[in-house]
């Protein structure tokens, strides 16, 4: 589905952040990305979300290399993949309700479209009792659910999570990574950069290690709760 | 279509809930944009009333046109029905050497030296009214013109106030719109820089909302209907504005008028001035919001 091909990311200032990096991501996977700070984790997710681009290489969707998208086309693209951030980016001026909603507003669907898809996505992340509360209102676990809640509303091909637990102490961060973990059973694929390993190590999923923005390792981890994989344990 | 026209629907009753949400701060800005927008109409208005009065002195800008001496009273009629039918004159009317003569005499002043005279030493006058619309310039052409005539001797026309008076007129109106556009153009940079600050207030929404995939239609048109909004809400409170000032003004006024013989009928804000005030806000805001849009909205890239 999407492939990084040799991708090279170079800052501005020259700092290289990814080197020739490949990478297949399939549908239905869910990728963690971990590795130091500084790895170069959320550099490749801004290249998925095309908030970055490639220096060199090619980042194919489908076969398409919409590393050289034109910009127009951006918005489009976007909107068949849900961001999850560390700091959730709720917008504080409107319910957990509107902010949910605001995926399904810009891709312009009916009023009653929009009400049965955002009770279902809070019923999914368990806030539906409380979809007429303010962000701020919420406690950190709760405003991430509601950021988890607008990424998956408008049913992604691909969902995004940059240190989504970066916030959150342990038990609320195993919940949220339950919660993803849900998700992708249902179908969604996903890549969740996480420098927390202990955290990582305890999830099914694929797990690609990063190390000065070159991949080090990429290989299925055993089920929790068995042993930590090889290649998450030093 | 119709979900198109839905949308934009809501978009401006979004925008008007938004500014409703901030009611002082929107006061302001529409209050200065009336302000700005009702100055020129309301000089515009006193021009006009000016214009009107300047008509009502019509009449002094007819000429007299002294006959010769000698010259019959046929003469004088052929004539007076001749410069009637010329272009740039209104109308003519004959004053006869002995009407003029027995006016003198009703002023105690002149009425025993004229009882001296023998004979009556007027000569037959036609009184020439050009057209109300002719310019100064056309004035003193037919003032030559009518004295090349052979019959004639002498022609009387004190040009020189009226041409005073438009020159007066003209520097007014040419200030009415150079006021004009300066003040249009400072209703534009106010919503410009309202708008702008808005855009930054809203900065985090726009980059979420981008990064959502909004497209930048999407993120623009909200303030493309603030901007719609103060515009129309600015020109409906500046033309309250005129409406209100012209009654303020109206017992006065009407006054002065009639002490120049004339009335209101026809006077205060037409349909059309109204439509040019409103418009002018509409537009103003309109392009107020397209600028800082243009040049602040696509400088906000998301980042993560
Ligand atoms: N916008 C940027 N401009 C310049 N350098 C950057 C920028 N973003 C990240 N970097 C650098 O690129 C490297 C990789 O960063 P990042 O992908 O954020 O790492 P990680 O998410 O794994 O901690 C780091 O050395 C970081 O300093
Ligand atoms: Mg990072």
């Amino acid at each position: 589905m999407i492939r990084l091909d040799k991708v090279t990311k170079l800052y501005k200032g020259g700092h290289e952040a990814l080197r020739e990096v490949s990478l297949d991501i399939n549908p239905g996977e869910m990728i963690f990305l971990t590795g130091h700070s500084g790895a170069g984790k959320s550099t490749i997710l801004k290249l998925l979300a095309l908030v970055e681009r490639p220096t060199r290489g090619q980042l194919l969707v489908d076969g398409r290399n919409v590393g050289r998208m034109p910009a127009r086309e951006i918005p489009a693209y976007r909107r068949q993949v849900g961001m999850v951030f560390q700091d959730h980016k709720l917008l504080d001026d409107r319910s957990a309700f509107d902010n949910v909603a605001l995926p399904l507003v810009i891709a312009g669907l009916t009023r009653r479209e929009i009400g049965k898809r955002v009770h279902a996505a809070l019923d999914q992340v368990g806030l539906l009792a409380k979809e007429r509360h303010a962000p701020h209102t919420l406690s950190a676990g709760e405003q991430q659910r509601v950021g988890i809640a607008r990424a998956v509303v408008a049913r992604p091909r691909l969902l995004i999570a940059d240190e989504p637990t970066g916030n959150l102490d342990g038990d609320l961060s195993l919940e949220i990574m339950q919660l993803f973990r849900r998700f992708n059973e249902v179908g969604v694929t996903m890549v969740i950069a996480t420098h927390d390993l202990a955290l990582a190590g305890r999830i099914n999923g694929r797990h690609v290690v990063l190390g000065q923005g070159e991949i080090r390792s990429d290989e299925a981890a055993v089920a929790a709760p068995g042993p930590a994989p090889r290649a998450l344990g030093q | 279509m119709a979900a198109l026209l839905t949308r934009h629907v809501q978009n401006a009753l979004a925008a008007l809930g938004q500014l409703s949400r901030q009611p002082v701060a929107t006061l302001l800005t529409v209050g200065v944009i009336a302000i700005a927008l009702a100055l020129p109409a309301s000089l515009q208005l006193l021009v006009q009333g000016g214009q009107r009065m300047a008509g009502s002195w019509a009449d002094i800008r007819d000429f007299s046109v002294y006959l010769k001496p000698g010259t019959s009273l046929g003469v004088a009629r052929d004539l007076a029905r001749t410069l009637a039918e010329h272009k740039g004159v209104q109308e003519t009317r004959v004053i006869e050497a002995d009407a003029a003569l027995a006016e003198f005499g009703r002023d105690p002043a002149f009425g025993d030296a004229l009882k001296a005279l023998r004979q009556n030493p007027l000569p037959h006058t036609l009184v020439v009214r050009p057209d109300p619309e002719a310019a100064p310039a056309e004035l003193d052409a037919l003032k030559a013109e009518l004295g090349a005539r052979p019959e004639v001797d002498l022609v009387q026309l004190d040009t020189q106030w009226l041409a005073r008076l438009a020159a007066i007129l003209d520097v007014l109106r040419r200030g009415i719109w150079i006021a004009a556009v300066l003040l249009v153009a400072a209703v534009v940079f106010i919503v410009g820089n309202t708008i702008r600050l808005d855009i930054q207030n809203r900065r985090q929404e726009i980059e979420v909302s981008k990064l959502l995939g909004a497209t930048d239609a999407f993120v623009r048109r909200p303030f493309l209907y603030i901007g719609f909004w103060y515009g129309a809400l600015g020109g409906a409170l500046a033309l309250l504005l005129v409406v209100a000032g012209l009654l303020l003004l109206r017992g006065p006024l009407a006054r002065l008028l009639q002490l120049y013989g004339t009335d209101f009928s026809g006077f205060g804000v037409t349909p059309g001035t109204a439509l040019a005030v409103l418009g002018a806000g509409l537009v103003c805001g309109c392009a107020g919001a397209w600028l800082a849009v243009g040049r602040h909205l696509s400088a906000i890239e998301p980042r993560v």
